[in-house]
């Protein structure tokens, strides 16, 4: 069909007319017509992607456009969807954008720079989807790798951590582009081509082994991608730092594309692979759950908690994909088909409700200046409408009824209950602690987000700042909205979405489960079902809220509400100070979880000059850090520094030694030709 | 769907609404006799509910929407939760509906709603009540998921009318070494839901060893009716599903009425023996330090994963 | 096992009920209907009167019985009892408790310092009786009353 490459030209059009625009323009012009420049970028990539999942197909190749490879595009419904999502998630963060930049001043996200990256990333974010050989996906990856760098470098000027949040995250996604690399260029040399196409179809001839290590180097990169363990560093990292608008575009599109990777290469161009690479992914997907959501509950910093959160949640959907892999290795095709819509729904409400989160905490920022939830509180009242769609992410990001992530948490659930009557012991044996792995991710996640609404929003304010905060600008509201209706659509009716799931499946080549339909989820497997209708829950809970609040009014004698002074057990007026903080709120999960997190903690004495038996200050400082990076990354950075620091002693400085090197280098040489190879 | 199957439903709801507070009154009543004591009488939590509904209701200056509406909220979730869950028939007119995780779902919900309410007063108590309680539900979770996968096995099915009815027909399932299992660690992680001894005394005056309590501190009147009942109405809900899970005999598997009314005489036996139970053993037992609660949830959590895994060697590749 | 014989072998150990105490019943006692939740402030006494309402909560008396409870807030009381004399530094903390109940609540003063000061009348660190500080709906004389008294009261106010 015509619509979809109408779509994409259209966003490569107005993402080639953004750049310039926002690095020509005045500060005053610049923000709204980049804003919208973007906006119309997703609004014509999601078309694409909407028409992808309706089920056009489109194929094309330009052989001139990127020699000497060319450029290969391919879309299908799988990559319709991550198209659809990102779209989505940039028209309203586009929207929401122009808000936030207005108020800055032009340093910042509303710098030359920034504007100008912003319309290239968004554009990226929608095109990488349609990528269908090596090169063109290695080169828009890239793009898209830079386009984010600079967008997170963006307040560089305000603070000095922005910078090492830069440098983490340029060196993590490089080494995953070179992992990348490695793995594809071998597949590539193996089966004979480097279309997706050729490899689709060499794949088959290649040897188990190499297929092996084309899929432990494609998921390590794609994994650290989508910020799951152990690769995940850079996330907590440049997500804080990075202006909201675009710590949104990244926890809620593309991190999917990680995601979008592995399924496609795995599922797709590998055409699946043996039970251990499903298994270890599943591992990896259990343990960024539990280690994510853990980390995120100890997080003071808002937005370090909530990109913490897009860790766990993709820990979620790796543990979909590695079902669903794990199922087909075992010839079980529908099972596997709805494990992976599992995934791909979770993905698609993971957007949803993330955007709308850091975006409510862009908000936040935005005005009082703090991302430390233990100097915000009582926002509810100096910001309402932030406050209640905050409320309303949160619950999708709990997993609880009648919020969206519950759904798609329900029917990964489903799928891995399901799965025990796939043969074999390593099933029997993930496949349980699977379940309990999600169960504990879930249960943290509720005492996570109870924390980040009700230390950072309620209660009274514990400083100045937050006593001075103001609702959000119009746009921001705007923004805002959107994700929160269609964070609310997808909870109430997910059926919307049933075809194009299924569809999206499809493309990998598992059958279409219908999973999920007009009338709710439906779980039909053989002669097994279960049903969940989100809009009877819903139904069901409003039924029962206006017969408790009902039948009290009915009983009670007719006296009127009092406002009375809080109970402040008899001495002296509540202080904010006494509300319970974010860190103490945490500290019992802390003490439960001592092993895993491994706090530090420092005590400083500082006695008085004249007498070391006086104490003139003590200074008491916790910390709970990343074990992750403490344990796995500082060793390996201090062998490389040793390394690098036992490579200087090559460079004596001698002329002698280095014409001596150069002799060595060229006997050696001489020698392999020798040899022959 | 028949009327029988609405009567069910209805009649589910005005017996875990109005029997929570008889159920709790007679666990108070055991505990009493059992101590020496003469005990108020078991319809003493009606006479208390009664005189907080017409007592004068009270907003804290400073809280805000959440804590006005999660009272309701509690209720709410119980209440749809006792509407699905299968306590007097398995042929109801929302048996289509009710999924087990949705059901644990919606309890947890009504906790959280709670804990949002203690943040919302500002007050220390408050705070320190959420924090506890939140700890205790993430603990929790991973035993009541893990129990859900061990009943679903033999089963096929997490749709709780297909659970009860494959128990009725198949008694020798509860006896096997899965439904043991399973029935302790859902056991455990009941008392822990509702908040009992030994991982926390309902009726302790000490601010520091509440976990429940201390988010209802600033409560009063009909508000804190609804909490009372609510708390009430969610140990007369797990005690129920813990009867309906595995001693499901008595449970109409048809739409008539002369089993709906059976179903109805042998659901408060089992509760008042259940409630029996679970009263003397508080006698007998001590609340445990906060820090030592997850130990005692690993170790059911431990019992359940064993569930799982006995459930799924036994019975095979089913 | 030993806990198991003990209550096997000593049963009840609840007096028998005395006869319902005389005396019109309070207006706010009516509206409560036989359920009545009960705060203790100890407004600064010297911790006589504490033991004799622990003891007549205790199996022996057994107020709860007739519907009164011990509560850990005043939010959830209806009544207040309140016992020793009010000292200055909880006159404030006194009103605040009080005001915190919500209608209909009754206040309580157990004891003769609570009544009258009793025996730190004229004290520096007194303020006054707690009738001066907070309006008082029942009285229980006696240094300290004997839990019989307390239960009796209770029971005008539970009306059972």
């Amino acid at each position: 069909m015509s619509v979809i490459p109408a779509a994409l030209a259209t966003a490569t059009a107005l993402a080639g007319a953004g750049a310039p625009a926002g690095f020509v323009l005045p500060y005053r012009l610049r923000i709204p017509v980049v804003g919208l420049l973007t906006a119309g970028v997703g609004v014509s990539g999601g078309a694409a992607g909407v028409a992808a999942l309706g089920g056009s197909r489109w194929v094309a190749a330009f052989p001139g456009m990127l020699p000497p490879a060319g450029v290969h595009m391919a879309v299908d419904a799988l990559a319709g969807l991550f198209m659809a999502v990102a779209g989505a998630v940039v028209v309203a963060v586009a929207v929401y954008g122009i808000g936030y930049a207005a108020g800055h001043g032009a340093h910042g996200l509303g710098s030359r720079t920034a504007q100008a990256v912003l319309p290239l990333f968004a554009l990226t974010l929608v095109s990488v989807p349609v990528a269908a050989s090596v090169s063109t996906f290695l080169a828009l990856w890239e793009l898209m790798a830079l386009a984010s760098l600079l967008l997170v470098l963006a307040e560089h000027r305000e603070r000095a951590s922005v910078r090492q949040a830069g440098v983490w995250y340029a060196v993590m996604t490089h080494l995953g582009l070179v992992l990348l690399l490695a793995g594809f260029a071998l597949f590539a040399a193996q089966a004979g081509g480097e279309t997706f196409a050729a490899l689709r179809a060499g794949a088959s001839t290649v040897s188990p082994t190499v297929r092996g290590l084309v899929f432990v180097l494609v998921a390590l990169a794609f994994t650290s991608k989508a910020g799951a363990v152990p690769l995940h560093a850079w996330l907590p990292r440049a997500h804080p730092e990075a202006p909201s608008p675009v710590s949104a575009l990244m926890s809620a599109a593309m991190v999917n594309l990680g995601v979008y990777g592995l399924v496609r290469t795995g599922l797709d161009l590998l055409g699946g692979g043996p039970a251990w690479w499903w298994l270890a992914l599943m591992t990896v997907g259990g343990a960024s759950a539990v280690y994510g959501i853990l980390q995120a509950a100890m997080a003071s910093d808002l937005k370090r908690l909530l990109a913490y959160s897009t860790s766990e949640n993709m820990g979620l959907v790796l543990i979909g994909v590695g079902a669903s892999g794990l199922f087909a290795a075992y010839g079980d095709r529908p099972l596997a088909a709805m494990a992976l819509a599992a995934a791909l729904l979770h993905v698609v409400n993971h957007s949803a409700f993330k955007a709308l989160l850091f975006c409510a905490a862009g908000s936040v920022l935005r005005t009082t200046g703090l991302r430390d939830l233990d100097r915000l509180g009582g926002l509810r009242s100096r910001m309402p409408v932030t406050a209640a769609l905050f409320a309303l992410a949160a619950l999708g990001a709990v997993a609880l009824p009648p919020g969206n992530g519950f759904i798609s948490e329900w029917l990964l659930l489903q799928s891995l209950i399901h799965g025990l009557q796939v043969p074999g012991v390593a099933v029997a044996v993930v496949l349980p602690l699977s379940v309990a792995l999600i169960a504990l991710s879930a249960g943290i996640a509720a005492a996570a987000f109870v924390k980040a609404l009700g230390v950072g929003f309620f209660a009274r304010p514990r400083s100045e700042q937050a006593a001075s905060a103001k609702e959000a600008p119009v746009l921001m509201l705007a923004g805002m909205t959107l994700l929160g209706a269609a964070c609310t659509a997808l909870a109430l009716v997910p059926g919307l979405l049933g075809d194009a799931l299924d569809r999206a499946v499809a493309a990998v080549g598992l059958p279409g489960s219908g999973a999920v339909s007009a009338d709710g989820l439906k779980v039909r497997l053989a002669d097994v079902s279960a049903t969940l209708s989100p809009l009877w829950v819903v139904a069901a809970l409003t039924a029962a809220i206006l017969l408790a609040v009902g039948l009290p009014r009915l009983y009670g004698r007719r006296r009127r509400r009092v406002n009375a002074r809080l109970w402040d057990c008899g001495g002296g007026a509540p202080t904010p100070r006494m509300a319970y903080t974010a860190t103490s709120f945490a500290e019992p999960l802390q003490r439960v979880f001592d092993d895993v997190l491994a706090p530090e903690q420092d005590v400083n004495v500082t006695p008085v000059r004249e007498s070391a038996y006086l104490v003139e200050r003590v200074r008491f400082q916790r910390r709970v850090p990343d074990r992750i990076e403490h344990r796995l990354y500082e060793p390996v950075l201090r062998s490389l520094a040793g390394v690098g620091q036992a490579a200087r002693r090559l460079a004596g400085g001698s002329v002698h030694l280095y014409l001596g090197y150069g002799f060595a280098g060229l006997v050696v040489l001489l020698l392999v030709l020798a040899v022959g190879w | 769907m028949s009327a029988v199957g609405y009567a069910a439903v209805a009649g589910q709801l005005v017996v875990v609404g109005a029997g929570a507070p008889l159920l709790t009154g007679w666990m108070r009543q055991v505990r009493a006799r059992l101590e020496g004591r003469a005990g108020a009488g078991v319809l003493q939590p009606w006479r208390d509910l009664r005189k907080l509904l017409r007592k004068e209701p009270i907003t804290p200056v400073g809280t805000g929407p959440a804590f006005r509406a999660a009272p309701a909220l509690l209720v709410a979730t119980t209440t749809v939760a006792a509407a699905l869950v299968p306590l007097l028939s398995t042929d109801t007119a929302v048996s289509g509906h009710a999924d087990l995780i949705v059901v644990v779902a919606l309890i947890a919900l009504g906790t959280l709603a709670l804990a949002l309410a203690g943040l919302d007063t500002g007050t220390a108590f408050g705070g320190m009540g959420a924090s506890r309680e939140m700890t205790v539900a993430a603990l929790v979770e991973p035993t009541l998921l893990l129990s859900v996968f061990a009943l679903s096995i033999p089963a096929g099915t997490t749709n709780i009318p297909a659970i009860v009815d494959g128990a009725v027909h198949e008694p020798a399932r509860l006896a096997s070494p899965a439904g043991l299992l399973a029935t302790a660690a859902l056991a455990v992680a009941v008392l822990a839901e509702t908040g009992r001894i030994p991982v926390d005394n309902p009726s302790t005056h000490l601010e520091l060893t509440m976990i429940h309590e201390a988010m209802v501190l600033e409560y009063a009147g009909p508000d804190l009716a609804l909490v009372e009942l609510g708390a009430q109405m969610r140990l007369t809900l797990l005690l129920g599903l813990l009867s309906s899970l595995f001693v499901p005999w008595g449970i109409a598997t048809t739409a008539s009425w002369a089993a709906l009314v059976v179903a109805l005489v042998l659901f408060a036996a089992k509760l008042v023996l259940l409630g029996a139970v679970l009263a003397a053993a508080e006698v007998f037992w001590a609340k445990v330090r906060l820090f030592r609660v997850p130990e005692l949830l690993a170790g059911s959590f431990l019992l359940a994963l064993l569930a799982v895994t006995a459930s799924y060697f036994l019975n095979g590749t089913s | 096992m030993g806990l198991l014989r003990k209550i096997r072998t000593i049963g009840r150990v609840a007096e028998p009920a005395p006869p319902r105490p005389e005396g019109e019943q309070l207006s706010a006692a009516k509206e409560l209907g036989g359920s009545v939740q009960v705060r203790c402030v100890d407004a600064g006494s010297c911790n006589g009167c504490e033991i004799e309402i622990a003891a007549a909560f205790n199996p022996v008396y057994d107020a709860e019985r007739y519907g009164a409870r011990l509560v850990a807030s005043p939010r959830h009381a209806d009544v207040a009892l309140v016992t020793g004399p009010v000292t200055r530094n909880m006159a404030e903390p006194l009103r605040r408790t009080v005001a915190a109940m919500g209608e209909p609540k009754l206040v309580v003063a157990v004891g003769d310092c609570a009544i009258n000061c009793g025996e730190f009348a004229g004290g520096y660190g007194v303020e006054g009786a707690v009738a001066d500080v907070v309006p008082v709906d029942l009285a229980v004389p006696g240094c300290p009353p004997e839990p019989d008294e307390i239960v009796a009261a209770l029971r005008r106010v539970t009306g059972r």
